[in-house]
């Protein structure tokens, strides 16, 4: 075969994949060129928007160095550019929150640690698994210990904990919480015993009923009524219960549909066996369900991270909160849009990674199974 | 003899899960009888007072957003139902919104055009990795951020559309057009017997009817007819700006667009995503198969994909109904006076009646909840499989 013969055949490939996809017929090629001036409209707008016109000048130090009117003037994106200087000067804000500038370290040690300590869970086939696994279970205190301090660090009371630190701790904790919980509620929907079955079913069926933001309201309003005096637990503690409950009744019907998934056989096996319902339980059952279970409740785990953002509105200062803070500012009030298109973006950015990673487990299960 | 009977217990499973169940049950009740005394003794130490009395007193505060009359002077129990009301509101007009754009969406993204097909991807995915209360308050501030009252964008002369809402005509009814209404009615019930009747002929005849085509152009022009014999019986009202608003017409507020746009926009992407696996869940062999047997593109949808796939679209677009419902409740990040702002927010740090209030809020959204889920489930049941069970 000569060169020029590739050439045709690798030319014609394009060529061929241009015909299918974009002029397969006159309708599909107006369709296509709509859609061509579609994207470079608003490609060009967003991305002028974002970058070319955009005013970077604004360190990360927070040092004020532009005067630039536009910035705190009422204006429509598109007669100016991003003015991206309000994320820089909060930077420090949207990552900690109040925390203590000099003990910021400790945050950020902990954002590093946090990989190692889930990579465990996520992915079965890495080395020293094993390892990870046992970090998983350490980390929680670690990070509880280097977050609020302790003997040899000053504590720093959750007050001052926000940004990014709340909406991850919450995130992180309260599917971390919910998952024990889940499980417990999942099965006692399915027991044969009607009392258990039925408190599980109420539950459950409760929490998915009403909206989070009561849930927030409620243990922000009623648990210090519920509670003895001196048991007072703070903001973030308040909504970590609500958002615990309210995620432990998904996840528990993430599990269940799970649990559904196992032919009765198998548990009609493990019997004859002569195991006791938990041996059955924990050996053959769950194993089984939560891999079939996975996919859905990474889903609402991706639910839930999204929904942390609610807390702003009991006046917990999550990433949304520091951004409605910084636009309080007199500086800075007419910069929603960078405020709004940066915390976007970062949800964005853990959401995305969450539901690619249900993708690439959906797959895997597929390929496992047949 | 008692060793036996202990081990009967254990060992025994009836009397076991007895045992279980009632040591559950005592548990659970001793848990309410601590946690009720320790409210009691905590309300009354901080002299707070219980009781539904509140409900009756003047609510003291103004709601301007409301579907009913609402003074400050009306009572709580009004705000509640004023509230309740805006709920529902925003939640059947984003629900019908929703729907609307899902399925568009839906269908674009397994159209044959690579580019259309991905741009909905794009938003597809932009959109549900991103919080809607993020959205909600994005979209409210650039609704905000529109020009003032005295440079308000006009459309079609009579619409503008101004950083405090969109301002349009308002109908004006005058007598007679309570029959054309009426003609339109009859003639939705006309064409309803019509399509049966027409069906009946094509069983019976074979011959096919264009019935589509004459039950929009009854339904069309009926009212239209009907509407020029009464002499126009409808005015329109056009706002006009005074001083620093405009008078007449009426205005859909920021507050509602915002919502209606931030729910609707994100359930979208959801319900977009169902219909998309729900048309592709129709095996490729019945697509095929009634090509074989020569129908139309457009019948071969619309008679034997749709119907097929809307079996395993309806039970999660039902949840993603109720998912709007429930998110209805952000409306008090931007003002919008639903339950959980009116009557949850303002009526509670007023009246100080925590448990009931929340009580209220709550059962409310637990009834719409199990009535959207009643009604999904039996249109549900009346779209699965018949007869092979």
């Amino acid at each position: 075969m000569s060169a020029t013969t590739i050439q045709i055949i690798s030319r014609s490939k394009y060529y061929n994949w241009l015909v299918k996809n974009l002029f397969s017929s006159w309708v599909n090629t107006i369709l296509t060129v709509i859609a061509l001036i579609f994207v470079y409209q608003v490609g060009s707008f967003f991305l002028n928007w974002a970058i070319f016109d955009a005013d970077f000048r604004y360190n990360f130090q927070g040092e004020l160095i532009i005067d630039r009117g536009f910035c705190s003037k009422n204006i429509m994106p598109g007669e100016y550019g991003a003015c991206w200087a309000i994320i820089f000067a909060r930077w420090n804000q949207f990552m900690y929150g109040l925390y203590p500038i000099e003990e910021a370290w400790r945050v950020n040690l902990i954002y590093a640690l946090l990989p190692l300590a889930i990579i465990g869970i996520l992915f079965d086939k890495i080395p020293f698994r094993r390892y990870f696994i046992y970090f998983t279970f350490i980390f929680p205190f670690l990070a509880y210990f280097m977050l609020y301090g302790g003997p040899g660090l000053s504590v720093v009371g959750t007050n001052k904990w926000g940004g990014l630190l709340v909406t991850l701790f919450l995130g992180v904790t309260g599917i971390g919480l919910a998952f024990p919980l889940s499980i417990l509620l999942a099965l006692g929907r399915r027991s044969k015993m009607p009392i258990i079955k039925s408190l599980c079913v109420v539950f459950i069926e409760f929490i998915r009923g009403v909206p989070l933001i009561t849930l927030l309201f409620t243990a922000n309003v009623m648990l210090p009524l519920f509670l003895p005096d001196g048991v007072n637990p703070d903001n973030l503690l308040r909504a970590l219960v609500a958002v615990t409950l309210f995620q432990s009744a998904y996840m528990a019907e993430a599990i269940r549909g799970g649990l559904q998934a196992i032919p009765r056989g198998q548990v009609e096996a493990a019997q004859s066996l002569g195991l006791s319902y938990w041996q059955t339980t924990r050996k053959i059952v769950l194993p089984q369900a939560l891999k079939i279970a996975i996919p859905p409740i990474v889903n609402t785990c991706i639910g839930l991270f999204k929904d942390t953002s609610l807390v702003l509105i009991i006046g917990l200062f999550d990433l949304l909160g520091i951004g409605r803070a910084a636009l309080a500012d007199m500086t800075w009030t007419k910069l929603y849009y960078e405020v709004y298109v940066f915390i976007s973006l970062v949800f964005f950015i853990f959401c995305f990674g969450m539901s690619r990673y249900s993708l690439y487990l959906e797959k895997k299960l597929k390929t496992d199974n047949s | 003899m008692q060793t036996n009977f202990f081990r009967k217990i254990i060992f025994d499973e009836k009397s076991r899960s007895l045992l279980i169940q009632t040591l559950v049950i005592g548990l659970f009740a001793l848990f309410i009888y601590l946690i009720t005394q320790q409210t009691a003794y905590n309300l009354e130490k901080r002299g707070i007072s219980s009781g539904f009395d509140f409900l009756h007193i003047s609510a003291g505060y103004d709601i301007s957003i409301r579907l009913i009359p609402f003074t400050s002077e009306d009572t709580h129990l009004r705000a509640y139902f004023v509230g309740l009301l805006n709920t529902l509101m925003i939640a059947v007009c984003g629900c019908f919104l929703a729907t609307i754009i899902g399925f568009l969406v839906g269908i674009i993204r397994l159209s044959s055009n690579w580019l259309f097909r991905n741009i909905a991807y794009v938003y597809v995915e932009f959109t549900r990795n991103v919080p809607v209360l993020v959205q909600i308050i994005l979209y409210y501030s650039i609704l905000l951020n529109l020009p003032k009252i005295k440079q308000a964008i006009v459309i079609f002369d009579n619409f503008y559309l101004t950083n405090r809402g969109f301002f349009s005509p308002s109908p004006i009814f005058k007598d007679g057009f309570s029959i054309v209404a009426w003609s339109l009615v009859i003639a939705i019930i006309f064409t309803f017997f019509l399509k049966r009747f027409l069906k009946k002929k094509q069983e019976e005849t074979g011959k096919q009817y264009p019935t589509f085509m004459i039950n929009s152009a009854i339904i069309i022009f009926t009212p239209i007819i009907f509407y020029y014999i009464m002499g126009m019986p409808l005015e329109f009202d056009s706002p006009v700006l005074k001083g620093f608003n405009f008078k007449g017409g009426m205005v859909i507020r920021p507050e509602f667009l915002g919502m209606l746009f931030g729910l609707s926009i994100y359930t979208a992407a959801f319900i977009s995503e169902t219909v998309r696996s729900g048309i592709i869940s129709v095996s490729k062999g019945q697509r095929e198969a009634s090509q074989a047997l020569g129908l139309k593109s457009n019948f071969i949808m619309r008679l034997i994909i749709i119907p097929q796939a809307l079996r395993v679209i309806i039970p999660p677009l039902t949840s993603q109904y109720l998912n709007l419902t429930k998110n209805s409740s952000l409306g008090i990040a931007i003002g919008y006076a639903d339950l959980v702002h009116g009557f949850g927010g303002i009526s509670l740090n007023q009246t100080g009646r925590a448990i009931e209030i929340m009580m209220m809020v709550m059962l409310t959204y637990l009834t719409i909840s199990l009535t959207i889920s009643f009604f999904m489930n039996l249109y549900n049941k009346s779209v699965q499989f018949k007869g092979n069970a």
